[in-house]
Parts: C-alpha cells; structure tokens; sequence
C-alpha cells in the first residue's frame, strides 16, 4: 500500500460543539503534509458538510479521512437512521432538518450536493434502518 | 534567525522558560529548549502576541530611538491615530503634534487625512470590483503576513494598496523634498508606532520594494516625554496649522475603517485567533455576503498594540469619541481616487507571494510518512497539551520528534513513565 495517513473521528448525534473538528484537524494535517491549496480547500469542505450531516441527520457515526501520495479519500459512516429516497437527498435545497436545526442556520439542503461538486469521485449508499456510507475521493 | 528579519525578538537573560508564548503564539513559532525560547524566523508574522504575554518581558520588540533621527537633517514624525488614545482627549490634537515636535522633530504630521485617502481606495476598489470578495484590507502587516503563511488563497482579496503610514510617508516626503529643495536623504521619516508589526513593514515591506518611512520608534519609549511636553502646553493657547480628520482618527479601532467606507456588509474582526477562526470559516466557502473584510491582530485594533502605554478599552473609548467629535472633510472622489492611482506611488508594485510552510519535505511520499509517524507518537503522548516539553502542543511536539528537534523523553509524561520502568 505504501505511504498513507489514516485520521478516524468519531461524531455524535446534535453534538455541535465538537462538530467542525474533524474537518479542521485534516484541514491541519493536509497544510503539514503540503498538499496543494485547493484540493485542501475542497478536502475541508466535504469533511466539514460530511461532519455536519452526521451531527444533524445520524445517530453517530464516524468520518475517516485516508491520505496517499496522489488521491484524499473521505469516508463518511453512521449507524442510521439511513435515507429512504437518495435521489431527493441529492438535490439542492432538499432537506429533512427539523425546524430547530434550520434556526440555527444549517439544513439548507446543500450539504450532499456540495459534496459531490467538491469531489472527483462521489458514491453514496444507503439502507433505512441500517445506515448510510458516503465515500469521496479528490485527486491530488 | 537565517534570512528573517523580525522585529519580535527575545531577550535570552530575561527568558526563565515558562511557556506563555509558546501557547499564544499563531503560527507555532516558538519552542522552548533548555529553559530558553526560541522563535523559529520563517514562521514568525511579528504579530507581538508573545511581547504581550511574556511576563518576564524577555520578548522585545526592535525599534529606533529618538537619537537615531539626528542622522536627518529635517525630521518628520508621523503620528497614527491611536496615539490620540493614550492620552486624556482634554488635549487638543494640535497640542498633540506640537508636543511630539518638542520630541525632536522639524514638523510632525497626524495620518488621519491619510487614513482618509486610503479609505476612499478601498471604497473604489469594493465598489468597481477590482479584488474577489470579501475584499481585505492591507492596514495590519501581522494579517498580512498570516494570510500569506496559512491562507495564501486569499491572498489576491488583499487591496494592493499602502497602508496609511506609508501613502503619508510617500506623499509628504515627495512633498517636503521639492517644496524645501532637501535631498530624499535629508529628510527622515519616523512612524510612532504601536506594534512590531509596523516595524517589520518598514525594514522588510510586504507589496513595495522600499519603504519611505525610514524608521519607528515605539510609543512606550517616548510616552513620558510626550507627557512632560504636554504639560507644559498646559498654558499655551491652541496650536493651530494642522490637519487632522475625526474619520481617519477611526482608524484606530477596529470597524474605524468599515464607518469610513460606510460599507454596509462589512466584517470588523480583531485579536488574531478571532481572524483565524473567521479564514477557517472562508476557508469552508462561507461568509458570501461580506464586501469587506477589517482584520487586526491585536484585541481592539490598533488600540491593542504591545507597543502602547494605555489600557486598550479605555484607548479605544477614546479613539470613539475623537471620530465622532472631529469634523472630517468629505473623502475624495472617484475621479481623485483614479488621478492618485494613476501616479503609481500609492499602489503595491510586487506581488505578495505565498510563503510554504514546509513542515516535513517537499516530497510528498516523504512528507505522507513522517505524518503517518506523527500520528503514531501523537497516539503515545499524553494528548493534554501541557507545554512542558516546549512545544505548544503534543502535535507540534510529535512533529519535532519526527524532524529529529526533539525527544520523546523531553516529554514529562513519558519521561516518569521510563523511570517507572527502570525502577522495576
């Protein structure tokens, strides 16, 4: 396999004061590491979105982000409640946040959308009752 | 230090070895060896946080002294505003000037007209688009310098434009150099400043070949003199034939700047991690709705400044109320504005280039490995941050592991942990 740097984060459910530590911590390794600017700026940009969906709509899960010479794979997993309809999920402005969520200034129904757009490869797969596993990749 | 010049340095016979600075410091710069510290130069910004924090005062900042503008033979002080915030606003700013004079200077200058110039910039700069949003002011070099070490992205929002101490040092030097026949040598240009960070742009700019302000002293080291001076003002009527505006006196808080534009979607953010935290919020594509972007790195403004005598709640109470009880003339027009531009000597002439932090190598299979091998120290180290090996944090600390700056055993934990283990 080579040369690789794992960082795993576990995220709780509703636990906002932790959420944002994940992406900020990679977005800290990857500067160290000199990967260039702008595949950091997307790489903390789908690693924050992943986290806050995690926060927001899971009941747990845990973000693994895998560093290699030439590619940043993010993996993004929880434990439920999964989505019945990923197609809708996927559309901009979608979103099933309860108001309580939208008054804080999340749940604008772009996370999983700006996901795809900052990654090279996006796969989303996900079963009700079981869980949802979102998986991006971004070249270096 | 290598190539760097900085203007925070460390006096090392008054360094005991606690760790203050190495907590505070933005950037990570500082280390504590053998119960000295130590700045790393490439990563220092001069932001001063550590002079502030340092309770031995072994953190120092290089300025002039009043002897060194004698090699001059006219000597220009230019005052910025905050000095106004150090003393009672009884005086007039008049007075103010006159008493800096008695200091030692031909003819001393308030940069409040000058913070007016560079505010009517920013606004044609915003308003024609000239920058991406949010556009950010180049007044405070420690920003500056931040942004070009941990976001170089945004280095193209920067306006390009001097900053107000030097647009008065560049016109008033043209200005007195042909009105008075003196040769650019003859007349000395001194800023009264608040922070190290000024210093540093005067002897290594950011953006200008050369700087046309030809030294700094710190307000500290003449506040007691500008007191006497003022005293025995005390008597004398008002000192008149100079020019000051109560909108550039704004300049010396933070959001001065924003009024001045009357910028509407503007952010006013001071005290260096509050800037941090908002880069990392740009950072993640947010914030789309601010025009303008005022950043300093000290708490309050330039008010904050290590360099400054006064409590900086009260100098900014201060500043306050001079701004709003000054009358200001209009700012220049936009055909002005072009006209000043146009004559190049306010614009920057060099691009800011980013400055790579290189933590590990330039290889990056090579750099991939020792951050594997980071992590893995990371996992053995007590992960509490104590500071008592010296390094800020147990990350920063597993980095110097793994760049041979430090050992495992210089960590207190691990260290009681092997004895323990010899002991058995």
């Amino acid at each position: 396999m080579g040369e690789m740097v794992k960082l795993e984060y576990r995220v709780s459910s509703e636990d906002f004061e932790r959420a944002g530590d994940a992406s900020s911590n990679t977005k800290k390794v990857l500067k160290k590491i000199g990967i260039p600017s702008d595949v950091i700026r997307r790489a903390a940009i789908v690693t924050y979105e992943a986290e806050m969906n995690l926060v927001i709509h899971s009941m747990g899960g845990e973000i693994v982000v895998e560093i290699f010479p030439d590619r940043i794979i993010v993996t993004a997993k929880d434990f439920g409640p999964g989505i019945p309809d990923v197609d809708k999920a996927m559309q901009e402005g979608y979103s099933t946040a309860p108001d309580r969520i939208r008054e804080m200034g999340f749940g604008a129904g772009m996370g999983l959308p700006n996901m795809k757009k900052c990654s090279d490869d996006f796969s989303i797969e996900s079963e009700v009752g079981v869980g949802t596993e979102v998986v991006m990749t971004l070249y270096i | 230090m290598g190539n760097y010049f900085h203007s925070v340095i460390l006096k090392e016979e008054s360094c005991n070895g606690c760790t203050h600075c190495i907590k505070r410091c933005p950037t990570e710069a500082i280390r504590v060896r053998n119960r000295k510290a130590s700045i790393f130069g490439e990563r220092c910004i001069d932001c001063g946080e550590c002079i502030s924090v340092c309770p031995y005062h072994a953190q120092k900042a290089v300025t002039d002294d009043l002897e060194d503008i004698k090699k001059y033979k006219y000597k220009i002080a230019l005052v910025p505003p905050v000095v106004h915030g150090q003393l009672d606003t009884g005086y007039s700013i008049g007075k103010v000037l006159k008493a800096v004079e008695m200091l030692g200077f031909d003819r001393a200058y308030d940069i409040s007209p000058y913070c007016d110039v560079v505010s009517a910039i920013i606004k044609y700069y915003i308003d024609n688009n000239l920058v991406p949003k949010p556009a950010v002011s180049s007044d405070c070099p420690a920003i500056v310098r931040l942004i070009q070490l941990r976001y170089p992205d945004f280095l193209p929002n920067i306006i390009p434009i001097d900053s107000p101490m030097e647009v008065a040092a560049r016109l008033i030097k043209t200005r007195v150099v042909k009105e008075k026949n003196f040769r650019p040598g003859d007349v000395g240009m001194f800023f009264l400043t608040p922070c190290p960070a000024k210093v540093t742009s005067i002897r290594v700019p950011l953006g200008i070949g050369i700087s046309y302000t030809d030294g700094a002293v710190s307000v500290r080291k003449v506040f007691a003199s500008l007191c006497r001076n003022l005293k025995e003002l005390q008597n004398v009527e008002d000192v008149e034939g100079y020019e000051y505006s109560g909108r550039g006196i704004g300049w010396g808080r933070v959001g001065g700047q924003s009024y001045s534009i009357d910028s509407k979607h503007y952010l006013a953010v001071d005290g260096i991690e509050n800037v941090i935290k908002i880069f990392d919020e740009l950072e993640l594509g947010k914030l789309e709705d601010v025009d303008f972007l005022e950043a300093y790195g000290c708490l309050g403004g330039c008010v904050g400044g290590p360099l400054l005598v006064e409590n900086s709640f009260i100098a900014k109470r201060r500043i306050r109320y001079l701004s709003e009880n000054i009358a200001s003339p209009p700012l220049m027009s936009e055909e002005k504005v072009k006209e000043m531009l146009d004559t190049g000597i306010l614009k920057w002439t060099e691009e800011i280039k980013p400055k790579k932090l290189i933590s590990f190598d330039h290889d990056i299979k090579e750099a991939i490995k020792k951050m594997e091998k980071t992590e893995e120290i990371l996992k053995d180290l007590p992960n509490i941050d104590c500071g008592s090996c010296g390094a800020p944090t147990c990350r920063a600390m597993a980095e110097d592991i793994v760049n041979g700056r430090a050992r495992l055993e210089d960590c207190i934990f691990k260290l009681r942990e092997r004895v323990k283990k010899i002991e058995k």
